[in-house]
């Protein structure tokens, strides 16, 4: 296997669905302008995925939502907190029933893109509803 | 009606709506009576965006209750246009009445009143989403005219891609265990996430086709296919002139096949056919007072 350098403090991906790795750094915000060591290993061969991607972003932590976001497109990913160089913490991602204030609806008529209000989906099997114009969208489409 | 409000048909239980049901059948047969249950309650009706038809029969059925109404139409040329948030207009109109009537261009627009306001909303449609007056409107139209809805063969004809009427209609017939036929042009089908779910959340029985064949259908329910839908306006008029009901496609239907339409028509029916006995669109327009009638004492607790 590719060998990649351990990070110090920060946190890996692991158990991306391959192809999506790019797509988590994008959620992650992570640009050409960010400051630490960040590390895309893709198309890992693994023993219950077949192939994963795995990414690890030095100095950057993820909040509820950031997680909620990788669930939608990567729902089998787990996620190691690094300090020291040691995995202190690890979590699954998991799908909340409810979304609230995580993605943007994409429907330009649906009213929670014109007033000050948090967007909340209603997660059904892959696809997730938006409370409000009641559409039902597939988990990706949601992730701009 | 489990919350406070009616937003949606998705938020109503078939039990709630056979119980609505027996209400407007009750409301129906005291329309001129003088008892007068809400002579002190304030009505709002709120039409952000014009729909002149849909607010008289609300009006008309707030009047028949006894209530004030206010009204307010085409908002957007008064307090939206100073720059009010949607959200002030619905507080400021919460504390000025006992119920809410909405309706709004853009979709979610009344679920967000709902949880803003503390009195009751009924939306009276939020641009492409719901009208779910409209769906009660229809589904007690064909209760009335075929005593019942379970089994009915139903045949929605016409633009289901992007007709609103339409999908909240497909998921009440499926609630109601209806048997549909979807009828509609090449590109202009019902949303394919629509039909399963109302598959696989009800078993109901769902056929699509574009025959312009009404053999075994006891409902025909036409709606309009917009010229706009179509860039090529030669096949947008060979379009409509293909799905238009008329004396000669209806040659071989049921004797008592009943018609709906959700109205206003425009030549998508043909006016032969608005004489025949079949034609039941007008009598189901009526039905929108005392279901909205229904819809008001229910949320206001005083039935
Ligand atoms: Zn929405």
């Amino acid at each position: 296997m590719l060998t990649v350098e351990e990070i110090e403090s920060g946190t890996v991906i692991d158990h991306i669905r391959h192809g999506k790795g790019l797509r988590v750094l994008e959620i992650l915000e992570i640009a050409a302008e960010y400051h630490s060591r960040v590390a895309l290993v893709m198309n890992v061969p693994s023993n219950k995925m077949g192939r994963k991607d795995i990414v690890k972003v030095e100095g950057k932590l993820l909040n509820e939502k950031l997680m909620d976001k990788i669930a939608l497109i990567a729902p089998d990913a787990t996620v190691n907190l690094i300090q020291n160089s040691k995995v202190i913490e690890k979590r699954h991602v998991k799908l909340h029933s409810k979304l609230v204030g995580v993605v943007k609806c994409p429907n330009p008529k649906c009213i929670t893109n014109t007033e000050n209000i948090e967007s909340v989906f209603i997660v059904e099997a892959d696809k997730a509803r938006c409370a409000f114009c009641e559409r039902l969208f597939k988990s990706e489409e949601l992730i701009e | 009606m489990g919350g406070k409000d009616l937003i949606s048909i998705r938020d109503l239980a078939r039990e709630e709506i056979e119980e609505l049901f027996e209400l407007t059948d009750k409301m129906d047969k005291r329309l001129a009576s003088d008892s007068k249950p809400l002579k002190n309650a304030v009505i709002a009706t709120l039409f952000f965006e014009p729909s002149t038809r849909t607010r008289f029969s609300f009006q008309s059925a707030a009047a028949r209750l006894g209530a004030d109404v206010l009204s307010l139409e085409d908002i957007s040329t008064t307090s939206a246009a100073k720059g009010e948030t949607f959200i002030d207009t619905i507080r400021t109109m919460d504390g000025y009445c006992d119920l809410i009537v909405i309706r709004h261009k853009l979709e979610g627009s009344a679920r967000l009143a709902a949880d803003v306001a503390e009195r009751p909303v009924v939306n009276a449609g939020d641009g492409g989403n719901q009208h779910p007056t409209q769906t009660l409107i229809d589904l007690y139209s064909i209760r009335r005219f075929k005593k019942r809805i379970e089994k009915t063969n139903v045949c929605l004809v016409g633009d289901l891609k992007y007709a609103r009427t339409m999908r909240s209609l497909l998921y009440g017939l499926g609630m109601f265990g209806a048997n549909v036929t979807l009828v509609s042009p090449k590109g202009l089908e019902m949303d394919k996430a629509v039909i399963s779910e109302v598959k696989s959340r009800f078993s109901a029985s769902v056929s699509e086709t574009n025959a312009m064949d009404f053999s075994d259908c006891d409902v025909l329910y036409v709606c309009r296919i917009q010229k706009e839908r179509f860039a090529d306006p030669y096949e947008a008029e060979k379009v409509q002139k293909e799905f238009r009901i008329t004396g000669e496609n209806l040659k071989g239907a049921k004797p008592e096949m009943v018609i709906l339409h959700p109205l206003p028509k425009i030549d998508e029916i043909a006016p032969e056919v608005d004489a025949s006995p079949n034609a039941r669109y007008f009598e189901q327009a009526k039905f929108g007072v005392p279901i909205r009638m229904a819809v008001i004492m229910k949320l206001l607790g005083k039935a």
